[in-house]
Parts: structure tokens; sequence; C-alpha cells
């Protein structure tokens, strides 16, 4: 128990005293809100789908959210490369929890990141429909962060060096972004995207973000939460598997 | 205490370790000699569970370190030959934090955390972070936390390297202290030549990926015909130079640096 809060400080403490890397990592969805919700707005608008901005935040905080989590579950090469990987590794402590505590500690930074783009998309014109649902979306915010800081430990767990973050980058982030209906209503996208986006994580997690913030649900809640949460179950144990395989 | 029966180790066509057997008694001081790359480190990797070997076998402590990793990592602490420090942490972090996964309790971890960080003069840069660290304050750091806790077994991969005299006498002096007075068993690998002289009981001389002579250091010197270890230690593996390692972690940490800022 000590173990997992120690090693959920640790992520905490490197988050807190790496500005540069939260100022970056913020840089990337003000783009998105700014280009995308300022320059489709009218288009959107046109089409009879009402306010972009209102539309896409819930998007870009899920964006954020996987990004952020993503990363922190592969800053573990960081870890193997410069050799701290070790001292946990050989500590009496068992793997699962060290996982465990490093997966929260990642999760809970993306998570404020996730709040901080909230707070931006405020500023922007986003209007919250109903207070009351905040928790419901910060516990979404959570669930996605827990998922992808889970998933990248495990895939950080396979990889020994920097040339497979690309990979990652382009294989695994990218198209849970761009097909989980962050930035459009899948509703009304192709049966195939659809079909795919059914099996992205995010696709849940964002529609539960944007259900519990403004209102509109493709799945709904109940469906979200059921497979969001399976899905953090499945990644925590395929994370923590593969971690405690982890050699040097 | 330790005890292996051809150990091997290979990394695809590289032949790491090949079938070395040797044994350590509890309370001894082991020594482990050899050039760059003869398997030094390899080994004690599989001692500590960070390795698999691929085939013979090991016990620390009647215990096999591949299969009881849990109830193996009890038994041992270690002094890495690399970096193993988290450079965005101060030095007493760095230490609190071995300090709770060892689960040395409160009251003695910030008595033991003082002590050791005096002991090796870094007790006044305790709240900076390592990345502002030299190289050997590093090095002192390292040790330090290695000796946070006391286990059964103690591992020093080359604890030396990069340090001044005055801290090698330091350490020394408190791995025999521990030695004599709390019975920890010591496995030791090291460059040079007098400190094993110094400190080691037993020597095991090891030269690509197998042991080619152990025993004391008089028996060592008796065995090859000369009158120092240095000279025991090149009769017994040559005088040609191996290959340097480690090149690309080198590079790596200089490609960070530049993107960090
Ligand atoms: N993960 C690895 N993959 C491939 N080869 C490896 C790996 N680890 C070690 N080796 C190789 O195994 C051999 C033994 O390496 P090891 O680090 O055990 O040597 P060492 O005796 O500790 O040397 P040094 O005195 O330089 O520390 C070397 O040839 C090294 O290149
Ligand atoms: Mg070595």
């Amino acid at each position: 128990m000590n173990a997992v809060y120690i090693l959920w400080l640790r992520q905490l403490k490197r988050y807190t005293r790496s500005r540069a890397r939260v100022t970056a990592s913020l840089a990337q969805p003000l783009l998105f809100l700014f280009a995308l919700g300022f320059g489709l707005g009218p288009t959107f608008q046109k089409a009879g789908h009402g306010n972009y901005i209102q539309f896409i935040s819930p998007g870009v905080i899920g964006m954020t959210v996987l990004f952020n989590s993503m990363f922190s579950g592969i800053e573990l090469i960081w870890d193997r490369q410069f050799g701290f990987l070790k001292e946990t590794l050989v500590a009496p402590v068992s793997r699962l929890s060290i996982m465990i505590g490093r997966t929260l500690g990642g999760a809970t930074t993306a998570l404020i990141q996730g709040v901080i783009i909230m707070g931006v998309c405020t500023v922007a014109g986003f209007r919250v429909q109903n207070l009351s649902l905040l928790p419901v979306a910060f516990l979404f915010m959570a669930l996605i962060a827990t998922t992808f800081t889970a998933l990248g430990t495990g895939i950080a767990s396979l990889l020994t060096d920097f040339q497979g973050f690309q990979l990652v980058m382009n294989l695994v982030v990218m198209p849970a972004f761009f097909l989980s209906g962050a930035l459009f209503p899948l509703g009304e996208a192709p049966a195939p995207i659809q079909f795919i986006a059914s099996f992205d994580p995010l696709s849940f997690g964002v529609d539960g973000l944007r259900t519990a913030l403004i209102g509109v649900a493709h799945f709904g809640i109940p469906t979200d939460l059921g497979v969001l949460a399976t899905f953090t179950t499945l990644f925590l144990g395929f994370g923590g598997y593969l971690f405690s395989r982890i050699q040097l | 205490m330790i005890w292996a029966r051809e150990l091997t180790k290979n990394f695809g066509a590289i032949s790491a370790v090949q079938g070395i057997s040797f044994e350590v008694a509890k309370g001894e001081i082991f020594a482990f000699l050899g050039p760059n790359g003869a398997g030094k480190t390899t080994t004690i990797k599989m001692l500590t569970t960070l390795l698999k070997p691929s085939s013979g076998r090991v016990e620390l402590d009647g215990l096999d370190p591949a299969t009881q990793q849990q109830e193996t990592r009890k038994r041992f602490g270690i002094v890495f030959q690399d970096s193993s420090i988290d450079d965005e942490l101060t030095a007493y972090e760095n230490m609190d934090f071995h300090g709770v996964l060892y689960k040395v309790p409160k009251r003695i971890r910030a008595a033991r955390i003082e002590e050791l960080l005096k002991l090796f003069e870094l007790w006044d840069r305790r709240d900076h972070q390592v990345k502002h660290f030299s190289g050997g304050m590093r090095r002192r750091l390292e040790i330090a936390r290695g000796f946070l806790h006391t286990p059964k077994i103690l591992f020093l991969d080359e604890p030396t390297l990069g340090l001044d005299p005055q801290t090698r006498n330091q350490l020394w002096t408190h791995v025999k202290r521990l030695n004599e007075t709390e019975n920890v068993t010591v496995f030791l690998t090291t460059h040079y030549m007098e400190e094993a002289e110094r400190v080691a009981h037993r020597i095991a001389i090891m030269d690509h990926g197998r042991i080619v002579a152990q025993g004391s250091s008089e028996e060592l010197k008796r065995q090859t015909g000369t009158d120092s270890l240095e000279e025991a230690f090149l009769a017994l593996t040559g005088t040609s130079i191996r290959e340097e390692e480690g090149g690309s972690i080198v590079r790596m940490r200089r490609m960070v640096k530049l993107f960090r800022r």
C-alpha cells in the first residue's frame, strides 16, 4: 500500500517539476480547440448541429487525457533507459503494486491536464450544461486516464528504446483519437467508422464526457460506463502482466 | 548463501555467461573480477531476479531467483554499476523512496537517511534535484541508498566507479563493518585489484563468460606464480583490451539533455 502511494507520489512530483512538459502537452489540444473549433464552427452550425465549440470541447478534453495518459505510461521507457526502473524492479514489493502505483500517478497527472483544458475551453466559450453532472465527467476522465496509462505501461514494457515510441503514437494514439468521435458526431459517421469506433475505449469515454457535460449522447452513460470500466480492468490486467515480465 | 551451477545466459548469438559454478558462504566477502564484457553484471542480474538464466541453476539463501522472485528480493540489497536514481527527485527523496519500498520504519528511516547522507557528504545538498549533481555525487548517493536497509546479501557492482579516494575508503570501511558486525554476505565486482585484495575473502576471475580461476588472493598468486593480484589477473586473462560497451546510453543521455532544454 505504501509502495503504491510512494510511486504515485513520484509520478506527481515529476509532473509538477517539468513545467516544459506541462506547457507542451497543452499546446496540441489548444490548437485543435481553436483551429477546428473556430475554423469549422460556422460549417458545423450551418449543417444544423449547433455550436461546434460546445460539441468539440468534451472531445478535446478527452484527447488531452488520452495523450497525457499514454505518454505517462510510455514514460516507462525513460525509466528503463535511465536505469531507475532497476531500482523499483529489485525492491521487495510486488510488481503489480508498482505498476498500479505508477499507473495511478500517471493517470492523476493526465486528469489534471484534462481539468486545465476544461478551464481553457470555458474561456473559449464552452459552457457546462448541468453542473451537478460534473462529478460524472470527472469519473469518465479518470477512467480514460487509467485505461490509457495502463495500456501505455503495457506497451512500454515490451519496448526497450525510443524507436517504438513513434510507432505507438502513429498506430495506437492517433487512431484512438481520430476514430473516437471526439471531433465529429459518431451517429452520422459511415457504418465502418462506427464499427471501428465501437472497439475504441476513447469513443465511450468521450461519449460519456459529452453526455455529462452537454447532454448529447450516442451510446448513453450506462453503456459508456460499463464498456469503459471493462476496458480499464482489461488494460490494467494486461499492463500488469506485461510489466511483471520485464527483464533488464 | 549464494550457489550457482552451470549458470548460462545467452543474448541471441552472444553467450554472456557460459556455464559458471561457484559458491559464496554466509558472511563471506566474494569478489568477481574480470575484463570488460566478461559477464559479471549479467551474472549479478541473474542472481538478483532481473534476468532469467538460459540454463543452469542458482540459489540465494535457498531460494530460486527465477521463480521465487518476491522472497528472493527480501534477502538482498544492490548497488548497480550504472545509474538507477531518479534525476527529477532530490537526494533526500531518492533515499526516502527507497526506504519506503524496503519498508524501513519511518522513524528509523529518517535517522538512517541523515546518517548516511552525512557519511557520504551529501547532507548539505539533500534538497537538490539529482540532475544537478556531479557524477561522483550521484555515485555517492547510489551507495548511500544501498546501505539504507540492511540485507542478508549485498551486491556491489563496481561501486567505486568514478569515486574519489576518500569516498572509496569510506565505502570499503563501511562494507567491512557491515560484514563483521551484521554478518552481511557481500558479492562485489571491481576493476581495482587493490580493493579486491583489501576486502575480499575469496576472488573469482571471469573472462569471456567463464570463471578461469577462484580462490583467495594468496592462492591466485601462488597458482599463477606471480607476486601481485594484478599480475595474476593479467596472467589469467591476457593483456588484450576488450571492447567497451555502453556507448548508446551515453548518446541517449546527451539527446535527452538537448530535448529537455
Ligand atoms: N541485454 C543484452 N543484450 C545483448 N547483449 C548483452 C546484454 N547485456 C549484456 N550483453 C553482453 O554480454 C556480455 C557481458 O556483459 P556484462 O555487462 O555482463 O559484462 P561485465 O563483466 O559486467 O563488463 P564490465 O566490466 O564492462 O561492466 C557483453 O558482451 C555484453 O555486450
Ligand atoms: Mg558490468
